[in-house]
Parts: structure tokens; C-alpha cells; sequence
């Protein structure tokens, strides 16, 4: 966690490098918060940005002077209050315009447990320095031009995002991989569209004749090209919202042990009474970074009783509405009718592996059983010899999933590049305005025709990248800083 | 001697063709006006091309028409030969293009000039504006009489401080050998008018009887001619036209230019002045198009009662014994004598940013400008700003709002947006692709989109208006009308169909469906409609592009409610740009510069970024003018 967080960190400063920023004028207050989240951790970073930020940080600090340090320097020392050492910390100094926000910013590094950190930013409280508001550094350093609005998105992402993968993509979205693909869409489009103008005003040294074969290959590429993106968004809505997963089989064959296996502790009670376990219980869990959206049914059979009957209708649903299930058998008992009629009750739009529970208590041949499970399961071959109790299996389990979901592209998040619903809508309509082209090309519609629906495209996608100021996004930006005076 | 000579309204300096515009414009709203020309001779010269309209600028021509200016009406009465471009293209592209007799294009011009009241045509040279406390006051001739005026419309031309250069020759005159003004660039310097130089050329004048027409492809004009002006009867332009030719460059035109490039005085450094990308010269094209063997050349006659023709396309300002072997080398012309030699022209000019969008100047109140003086090139351009400065300087004498057209109304909305805004370091020349709603801004319904606004300036009288209103109404009623009728697959529609190589129906069809087939038009499709209402021609084109491109224009219309949005987004007056915060430092000093009326414009300023536009709408939004006010 603490080696991510510096990468994070690190990847913001590369990102600043790389653009040329003036200095600005802000008559904002100094704020302050832990920017790498409260639980307990090694070590923490509390980031206090405003142009106050160096004196007040001073006032609570012993060590070097830092009103006199230079920018991008760190600075050993302690948090003191009043004659109290509160912690031995480390303070990076980061001069406006070159900070994060585009403001003076100090980063403190102190020890990680709750009660130190808590007790940093008290001090720094009474010193004059205010929390900050939820995304309110990001907001800043939007305002301060120093990421434009696909960036600042990504951090809101990055903020609210729990795992590694939805992480990685919005560092990557951060750190400029959509606006430089984006671009290159966008010069294509626009190489194109000038070139018919340029026919258009200039027909003797431009020659359009044949032109219109050649746009509609280009176009058809590109098309291809966005909606390969549009994919990746969907792999990437995957990554960030999680697989939604079912547990499913026959009553008592180690559901609940899989799903405590999973999330690591005991949830859902596990005895060896068949149908104890009535309810779904949802739960999210990371496994090898991918993360599972779980639930975890009751077991499936035929029953009389009318409180777990309930139960038993929400699981069928459950395993309808689900990404994956994990149908579990168990490896010490000859496969039952049940097993095959629960088996039969996924759909077959829903990915599913077979996990032969109690490896551990099994001495079989393991090809010639796995074989004989995947004839009676109408030839499923994601078969996996599995202990919920040992854990032996679960490395398997994992390399499935990221093979059956992510073709193992993943964990690369290199090719995810969308983060959120809006950028997806501009792909769409983008792509829609290529489509008009084509259709205006196959209707025989001359080439003055094209360069409407071309430009369209062109500010459709710059809308992803922020390339068109318009209203409509100032006011997505005030609803979504919560901007006020 | 120095003398008060007279009070007008309007000083016009220039009689070319934006100041023949600005004059007539004023003075027909009632302004007591006088146009100062530096030779009776050289009203609305055209010492270029002899050609009115083309690509886009035909559009200007129609959308001055449909104001109330005087250019179409003088072309359709002076062409010689006239022909509609681009026709196998879409109908936003087609554009106008018309041969003129320069002499009596000229000496139409002049005599309507002459014969419009409250309009006063002076042969004298300005030598001096006369500005007190930012306004504008009066002018000053280099004979000493004072004019006294309420505002005054600089439409100099090329004439400021010109010189002519070809090879090492330069001659300090304006164009054709006319006298240029040398003293007024001081007078506009001293009261803080910032100038820079631009440059332009023309090809040389050739005698005609010494072309071997049989080594070229003859060009003749369109039958029927369809006139620029909205206003004239098309029977009276049905007429005998003359005769342009095209031929080519070749290798050896190419060889020789490139064996004397360092004697031109722009290849050689003589010139500082920019030229036009657009309208290059015959050196520029060589050296640019460096891997094309051949140019096209259009011999065109310069006029009725002359031999003399001119070379479209080889324009150049190459020493006078290169330009006879230049000109020499391509077929047809191996034996041409020379009349008027090629030359480059230096002048004055306008910087920019200086301009309103009203096109008055924004440091001194009642001073506009127009023309080639804004950096624009081109008679139609200057035409085109000549008659809304001529519109706005009445507007403002009679405490009237101002007009200025949007991109998304017409070429000179457009046109002027650009000059204003955008940086050009060249002479600006209107293209169809600096407009962005094209297929909106038409040059046949140039007559819908700004004759009611010529009519409400004054420009346009009650019957012509309401004829455009009628119009209107009959289109739109036309439109409807036709949505709701269908035919059905009988006998009659099928034959119908097969006639014209479209296929047959398998069910009922509405008629607005079958005119959107490519092979089919609404006049087509008419006579299957027997309750068909009887439509003038003019009617029936518009239904039929209207129906034909109807996804097209709504498309078109969705864009422009965008692009209205910003627009419609005012900034007030008192902004400080310096207490935005964030803004870079490059659009700070643009829009402090510049002061654009509304954030559209400010998006359109060259070096302001989309980025600054989201902080200033932020800024406007958060309400902090208020707090720092």
C-alpha cells in the first residue's frame, strides 16, 4: 500500500513536469488532509496546500527552518505542540506554481497508526489550518490549471476507488493516456475533414477523386478502433464495480467455507447441518486484485420449509443476475441429481467454474475424476481441485478468473483507459457521426457532405479530453466539487 | 491654406469597393455622406482579377444583395461571362462566378454613386483624421479643407504608403500606376493606430491579339446565367457572354522560375510584407507545389472595349524580362506581348485586434474601417465589411444598436468574427471551410437569412421584404404540406420510378421520403402530385434542398444551439481580466486586448485555450466580478 501510494505520489509529480505552469493567484485558506487514507498503515502523508501552508506547517515543526527551504526539498524533523513531540516526521516542501495544487504545499510523512495521524492533524488544526473537503486539493489544482478535467476526474475516481486494477486505470487516465490517445483519434479525424476543405477551396492542387474509398477505410478503422475502447471501458466498469459472483451448489458442500475462504474471516455460519445458511449475503472481496462482488447462496434444493424456500428463489436470481459462479461439489461424495440440476439452473451467458471442494480429504487420480466431473457437468472445462478449508486451489481459481474475464490481458491496465460514464457517452456519439459519414459516403452523397458530421465526431471526443469549453461542463465541475463563492 | 470646408455625417476614405458600400449604405439610411477617392476614375476599380464571386465569395455577394448593397446589382449589369461553380457538388458549395467588364463595372459603380442622395463623390486625397477625446471629429485634406463628421470609415485599400515591386524595380505608387497616400499611415500612428504591412500581386495584362487561343480549351459561361442579385429580373441577364481560355504551366515555366527565384523581391528579401497562402503567386506555387508538373492558367478578357487579357494564376512579381520568358513558356502565350507588367503591391494595413465586431475601432468612438485595411483580401470581402461599416456608423449617429451578423448567419458573420478575433498574418481570404454551418449559410437562401435584417436596418424597402416573407411562407407550408401526402405502389408511381432509374416501391411512400433519394428532386416528384400548388422557381429550389438535406441541416442547427450557448454568455464591460485567477498569462493579455462581448467570441481569440474559457465561466459563474467590484 505505502509502495503504491509514493508511486501515486510520484506519477502526480512526473505529470506536473511535464507542463508548464504560471503562477497564480489564489486567495484561498491553507488546508489540510491525510492523502493516504486513514486506515492503519506504516506510514502516512498529510498534504497541507494554501498559501500559509509553509508558515503554519513551521510554527508546528522542529527541525529546519521551512519558510527558508527551497522548493522540492524534505526536510527532517518533529511535530511538536506546545513542548509535546507528537511524532518524528519527514515534511517535503513544494513551492507554487510546482505543488500539486499550483499552491505552496507541504507533505508531511509521519508514523501511520490512527492515533498519530489524527493527533498531526489536530495540531495542524489549531494552528490555523482547515480539514479540507472531500476532493478539494483536486479541485484546486484543476482550478489552479494544473490538470484539466479528464485528470481531475480520474483522481475523484482514484479516491473513491478500492482496488489495485480500478486504481491503476485511473492513475492511468491521470497521467495523460487518455488525452494522448484521444488526440490521436482526433488528428485523424481532423487530417481527413482538412483535406476535403482543402480539395473543396483549392480543387487544382487538391484532388478529391477516389478520396471517398480511401476516407471510408480510414473511418471504418478508427470506428473499430473507438469501439475497442468502448470495450475496454467495459472491462474497466468490471475492474472498478467488480464481477458480480454467485457461490452456488447443493446444500452442505462448502459454500460458506469458500465464501469466509474469500473474504478472510468468518461470516456466514458454517455448519454441517444442510440449509443453515438462509440468506444471500453479499460481500466484496479482492482476489489477486480483481475484485469480487460476492454472493454466497443458500443451498439449493428442493425444501419445504417456507423461510429458506425464500431463500432458495433469491438464489436463482442471484446466480441470473451474476458475471461468474462458482459452483462447488464435493470431491468425497459420488456427483448427485442435485448437483446436476443446480448446475442446469445457470445461464449460459453466465462464465462458471467447477470447484471440486475437500481436495484436501480426497487420494483420487485427479486428471481421470476432473475428466469424469467436467463429462457430467455437459463438458464445462474450468475444473478446479479446490479446499475451502486449506486454501489449496485459490492461486488456480484466480488465473482462471483473470483468464475467462480479462483473456489475461489483465492485470496490465495499460489498455484501460475510460473511467467513468461520461467519457463512454462522448465515444458513443462520436462514433455515431463516423457512421453518418459512412452512410453519406454509401449514399453517394458528395464530399461537402462529410466534414459536418466529421467535426462532430472530432468535438465529440474532444469533449472526453476537455478539449471544448462549454457550459454544460462548468456545471458538471461546480455539481461535482460542490463549488461555491 | 487650412479652411472648415463642410459638415457631413460620413466621411468615407476610399471609393473602392468597401467604400462604394459603406458610402451607399449610409447615405440610403439617411446619413449626409461623401466618399473621398483618390481618382474619379478608379471608383470601384478592380486593378486585380477582373472577376466578381467564386467559391464563398459568391456568397458574399448574394448575403450584400440581401441587405441592400450595390455589388451584385453592378456585376449583373457589367458581366461578361457568368458561370454557377461547383455544381456537381452539394448546395452549400455552389457559388457564383462572373467575368466583369472592369470599365464599365467601374463606371456603373460610379454613376449609382452619383445618382444616390445624400451622397457626395470627391476626388481628394485625406491626409489627416482629426480625433478629440477618442472621438472622431473630422478629416483633413492634403489641401488643407477640414470636414467636419460625426464618424468616419477608413476603407484605404492598398493604397497606404504602397509600393509596386518587380525584380529590383519598386515604384512608390498605388496599384495600376494610381497615386498612393503617403501622408494618412502618420496620421493614424499619432492618434495610437497600430499598422503593420501586408503584400499582394497581380499578374501581368497581356494583348490579346497576340494569343494563340488555338493551343487552349475555351471556357464559356453557364446557359441559363443565373443572376447575383436577388432583385433582377433573370431575362435581363440572358445575354451573348465572352469566351475564357485555360492552358497550363509546364516544366520549362517551372525551370525558368526556379533559375531566377532570387530575383524576386519576396524570394530575394525586398519585400517585408505577408502574402496571401491563398492566392499565391505563380513563384510561391512552384516552390510550395514543388512536385506538380503543370499549373492551370485562365486567360480572361479584362473587359469589352479593351484587347487587353489577364493571366489568373500567374501572378508574379518577377524582373520584367523573367516574366517574359515565363509567361512566354506556356502554350498559346509563346508570342504574347506584355501589356502592364506583373508586380507585388506593399501596404498599410490594420494590426489587428484593434476592431470591434461592429468594426469600429475601439480606442477612438466613430472611427470604422474596412477592406483590404482590416488585412482582408479580395473585392467581395472588402465589399462585404463595407457595407456594416457603412450600416454601423448610421447606427451609432442615430443611437441605434449595431449590427453584427453570427457565424451561424452569414459569410460576413463569419468573416468578420475572424478578422476581429483571429490572428491572421496574412491577408484574409474567405474560403467555404471557415464556415462551420455551411449548409445553413447558403448563397441561394441568402435572401431568408438577411433580407428581414435589411429590412429592419432600412436598407431593404416593404415590398421586397414582404416578397421574402411570402416566400418563406410558402416553403414552409410546401414542407409540411408534403410530409402528410403519400403515394402508393400503383402502376403510375412505378412507371414513374423506372423512368427515372429508381427502384419500386413495395409499399406506400410519402413524397418528403422520395425526393430524399439521390436520383430523384422535388420537381421530379411533383408531377405525381396532383394537388401539387402552383411555385415559382425560386420556391421550389428551396423545398427541394430543404426536404433533400433535411437530416444534414438539422444536424447543422443542432450544432449552432451549441455554438449559441457561449454565445449568448455576455461578459460585462468592467471585467478585469488581471483579477481572474488561474487565467495564463497569454489569454490574459489576448482578452484584455481583444475585450470580447460574450464568451463565444473570447473562445474564438487566438492563444486563448479551451482550459481559460472553463476558468473564465467558472469566474463569471462564481460571481466574483461582483465581490471585486
Amino acid at each position: 500500500m505505502g509502495g503504491f501510494a509514493t508511486h501515486i505520489v510520484f506519477n502526480f509529480y512526473v505529470l506536473l513536469m511535464k507542463h508548464f505552469f504560471l503562477i497564480i493567484k489564489m486567495n484561498n485558506d491553507t488546508i489540510a488532509a491525510v492523502s493516504t487514507g486513514l486506515q492503519p498503515a506504516g506510514v502516512a502523508i498529510i498534504r497541507v496546500s494554501g498559501k500559509d501552508s509553509v508558515r503554519l506547517v513551521n510554527s508546528i515543526f522542529k527541525g529546519d527552518d521551512l519558510t527558508k527551504a527551497l522548493t522540492h526539498t524534505v526536510h527532517y524533523g518533529f511535530i511538536i505542540s506546545g513542548d509535546d513531540v507528537i511524532d518524528e516526521v519527514l515534511v517535503s516542501v513544494f513551492l507554487s506554481p510546482r505543488s500539486y495544487t499550483g499552491e505552496d504545499v507541504c507533505e508531511i510523512g509521519c508514523h501511520g497508526g490512527v492515533d498519530v495521524v489524527e493527533e498531526v492533524l489536530h495540531t495542524l488544526f489549531s494552528a490555523g489550518v482547515r480539514s479540507a473537503d472531500p476532493g478539494e486539493f483536486t479541485k484546486r489544482a484543476f482550478l489552479n490549471g494544473r490538470i484539466d478535467l479528464t485528470q481531475a476526474e480520474s483522481v475523484m475516481e482514484l479516491i473513491k476507488s478500492q482496488d489495485s486494477f480500478s486504481r491503476k486505470a485511473a492513475v492511468h487516465s491521470l497521467m495523460g493516456n487518455v488525452s494522448s490517445k484521444i488526440n490521436i483519434f482526433r488528428d485523424e479525424i481532423l487530417d481527413m475533414a482538412s483535406f476535403i476543405e482543402a480539395a473543396l477551396d483549392d480543387p487544382e492542387h487538391y484532388d478529391l477523386s477516389d478520396y471517398r474509398i480511401k476516407l471510408r477505410k480510414k473511418i471504418i478503422s478508427l470506428s473499430s478502433d473507438l469501439h475497442e475502447m468502448i470495450l475496454h471501458f467495459d472491462e474497466g466498469s468490471l475492474l472498478k464495480n467488480g464481477i458480480r459472483t454467485v457461490i452456488a451448489g447443493r446444500p452442505n458442500v462448502g459454500k460458506s467455507s469458500l465464501l469466509n475462504l474469500l473474504l478472510h474471516r468468518e461470516r456466514a455460519i458454517v455448519t454441517s447441518v444442510p440449509g443453515t445458511t438462509r440468506d444471500t449475503i453479499e460481500e466484496t472481496c479482492n482476489l489477486g486484485g480483481i475484485r469480487l462482488l460476492l454472493s454466497d447462496t443458500a443451498g439449493i434444493r428442493e425444501t419445504d420449509d417456507i423461510v429458506e424456500h425464500i431463500g432458495v428463489d433469491r438464489s436463482v436470481d442471484a446466480i441470473k443476475n451474476s458475471d461468474l459462479c462458482l459452483f462447488l461439489i464435493d470431491g468425497t461424495k459420488p456427483i448427485e441429481e442435485s448437483d446436476t440440476l443446480i448446475y442446469n439452473l445457470i445461464p449460459d451467458n453466465v462464465i462458471r467454474i467447477i470447484l471440486i471442494n475437500k481436495s484436501d480429504l480426497l487420494n483420487r487420480n485427479d486428471s481421470h475424476f476432473m475428466n469424469i466431473v467436467s463429462e457430467k457437468f455437459n463438458g464445462c472445462d474450468n475444473v478446479i481441485l479446490f479446499s475451502a478449508k486449506s486454501g489449496d486451489g485459490l492461486h488456480q481459481l484466480t488465473d482462471s478468473i483473470r483468464n475467462l474475464f480479462f483473456e489475461n490481458k489483465l492485470p496490465n491496465p495499460d489498455e484501460v483507459y475510460l473511467v467513468n460514464e461520461r467519457e463512454k457517452q462522448d465515444l458513443d456519439s462520436a462514433l455515431k457521426s463516423l457512421s453518418l459519414v459512412v452512410r453519406s459516403i454509401d449514399e453517394g452523397m458528395t464530399e461537402d457532405f462529410f466534414t459536418s458530421d466529421l467535426m462532430d465526431a472530432y468535438n465529440s471526443l474532444g469533449n472526453i479530453i476537455g478539449a471544448n469549453a462549454g457550459d454544460d461542463l462548468i456545471d458538471r465541475i461546480f455539481s461535482k466539487f460542490c463549488m461555491g463563492k | 491654406m487650412e479652411y472648415v470646408h463642410e459638415y457631413y455625417d460620413v466621411v468615407v476614405i476610399g471609393a473602392g469597393h468597401a467604400g462604394v458600400e459603406a458610402g451607399l449604405a449610409a447615405a440610403r439610411l439617411g446619413m449626409k455622406t461623401i466618399v473621398f477617392t483618390v481618382s474619379m476614375d478608379s471608383v470601384a476599380l478592380m486593378p486585380c482579377n477582373p472577376n466578381i464571386g467564386g467559391s464563398s465569395k459568391g456568397h458574399l455577394v448574394r448575403e450584400i444583395d440581401a441587405l441592400g448593397g450595390q455589388m451584385g446589382i453592378n456585376i449583373d449589369k457589367t458581366f461578361i461571362q457568368s458561370k454557377m461553380l461547383n455544381v456537381s457538388k452539394g448546395p452549400a458549395v455552389h457559388s457564383l462566378r462572373a467575368q466583369a467588364d472592369k470599365f464599365m463595372y467601374s463606371i456603373e459603380m460610379r454613376k449609382t454613386l452619383q445618382e444616390t442622395e445624400n451622397l457626395t463623390l470627391r476626388q481628394s486625397e485625406i491626409a489627416e483624421i482629426i480625433v478629440e477625446h477618442d472621438h472622431i471629429t473630422g478629416v483633413r485634406t492634403i489641401s488643407g479643407a477640414f470636414y467636419s463628421c460625426k464618424a468616419v470609415i477608413i476603407c484605404t485599400g492598398v493604397y497606404l504608403k504602397a509600393r509596386c515591386l518587380y525584380g529590383n524595380v519598386i515604384e512608390h505608387t498605388g496599384p495600376n500606376g494610381l497615386k498612393a497616400a503617403n501622408t494618412l499611415s502618420q496620421s493614424f500612428l499619432d492618434n495610437g493606430i497600430k499598422l503593420r504591412r501586408f503584400k499582394t500581386g497581380t499578374p501581368a495584362r497581356l494583348d490579346g491579339k497576340t494569343i494563340d487561343y488555338s493551343r487552349m480549351e475555351p471556357q464559356y459561361g453557364d446557359v441559363p446565367v443565373v443572376p447575383f442579385s436577388f432583385t433582377t429580373d433573370p431575362s435581363s441577364v440572358q445575354k451573348e457572354q465572352v469566351k475564357c481560355y485555360l492552358t497550363y504551366t509546364n516544366k520549362k515555366t517551372h525551370d525558368i522560375i526556379r533559375a531566377h527565384l532570387d530575383e524576386s523581391p519576396i524570394y530575394g528579401g525586398i519585400i517585408e510584407g505577408i502574402g496571401p497562402r491563398y492566392c499565391p503567386s505563380i513563384e510561391d506555387k512552384v516552390v510550395k507545389f514543388a512536385d506538380k508538373d503543370r499549373h492551370q492558367v485562365f486567360i480572361e478578357p479584362e473587359g469589352l472595349v479593351t484587347h487587353e487579357m489577364y493571366v489568373d494564376g500567374m501572378s508574379s512579381s518577377m524582373p520584367e524580362y523573367v516574366q517574359y520568358e515565363m509567361y512566354h513558356s506556356v502554350a498559346g502565350l509563346e508570342h504574347a506581348s506584355i501589356v502592364r507588367n506583373a508586380y507585388a503591391i506593399e501596404y498599410d494595413c490594420l494590426s489587428p485586434g484593434q476592431l470591434l465586431p461592429t468594426l469600429e475601432l475601439k480606442n477612438i468612438q466613430g472611427l470604422f474601417s474596412a477592406g483590404q485595411f482590416n488585412g482582408s483580401s479580395g473585392y467581395e470581402e472588402a465589399a462585404a465589411q463595407g457595407i456594416i461599416a457603412g450600416i454601423n456608423a448610421s447606427m451609432e449617429i442615430m443611437g441605434k444598436d449595431p449590427l453584427v451578423l453570427r457565424r451561424d448567419q452569414a459569410y460576413i458573420g463569419v468573416l468578420i468574427d475572424d478578422l476581429v478575433n483571429k490572428e491572421s498574418f496574412e491577408p484574409y481570404r474567405m474560403m467555404t471551410s471557415r464556415a462551420e454551418y455551411r449548409l445553413l449559410l447558403r448563397q441561394d437562401n441568402a435572401d431568408l437569412r438577411l433580407t428581414p435584417i435589411g429590412h429592419e436596418i432600412g436598407l431593404i424597402d416593404d415590398k421586397r421584404y414582404e416578397y421574402v416573407r411570402l416566400k418563406q411562407k410558402l416553403i414552409n407550408d410546401e414542407i409540411k404540406r408534403v410530409s402528410s401526402v403519400y403515394f402508393n405502389p400503383d402502376s403510375r408511381v412505378q412507371n414513374f420510378l423506372n423512368t427515372h432509374g429508381s427502384t419500386e416501391l413495395k409499399k406506400s411512400m410519402s413524397f418528403t421520403d422520395l425526393v430524399r433519394r439521390p436520383e430523384l428532386t422535388y420537381d421530379m416528384v411533383r408531377s405525381l402530385d396532383e394537388n401539387v400548388p402552383s411555385l415559382s422557381d425560386d420556391v421550389r429550389e428551396q423545398v427541394n434542398i430543404q426536404l433533400k438535406y433535411q437530416g444534414y441541416i438539422e444536424r447543422e442547427m443542432k450544432q449552432v444551439s451549441d455554438f449559441r450557448k457561449l454565445e449568448a454568455k455576455k461578459i460585462p464591460n468592467e471585467i478585469d481580466y488581471d483579477l481572474v485567477p488561474s487565467l495564463r498569462i497569454e489569454a490574459r493579455q489576448k482578452l484584455n486586448n481583444i475585450r470580447p462581448l460574450t464568451v463565444g467570441q473570447a473562445s474564438r481569440i487566438s492563444g486563448v485555450s479551451p482550459s481559460d474559457i472553463s476558468v473564465l465561466l467558472i469566474y463569471l459563474k462564481s460571481g466574483k466580478l461582483n465581490d471585486n467590484r
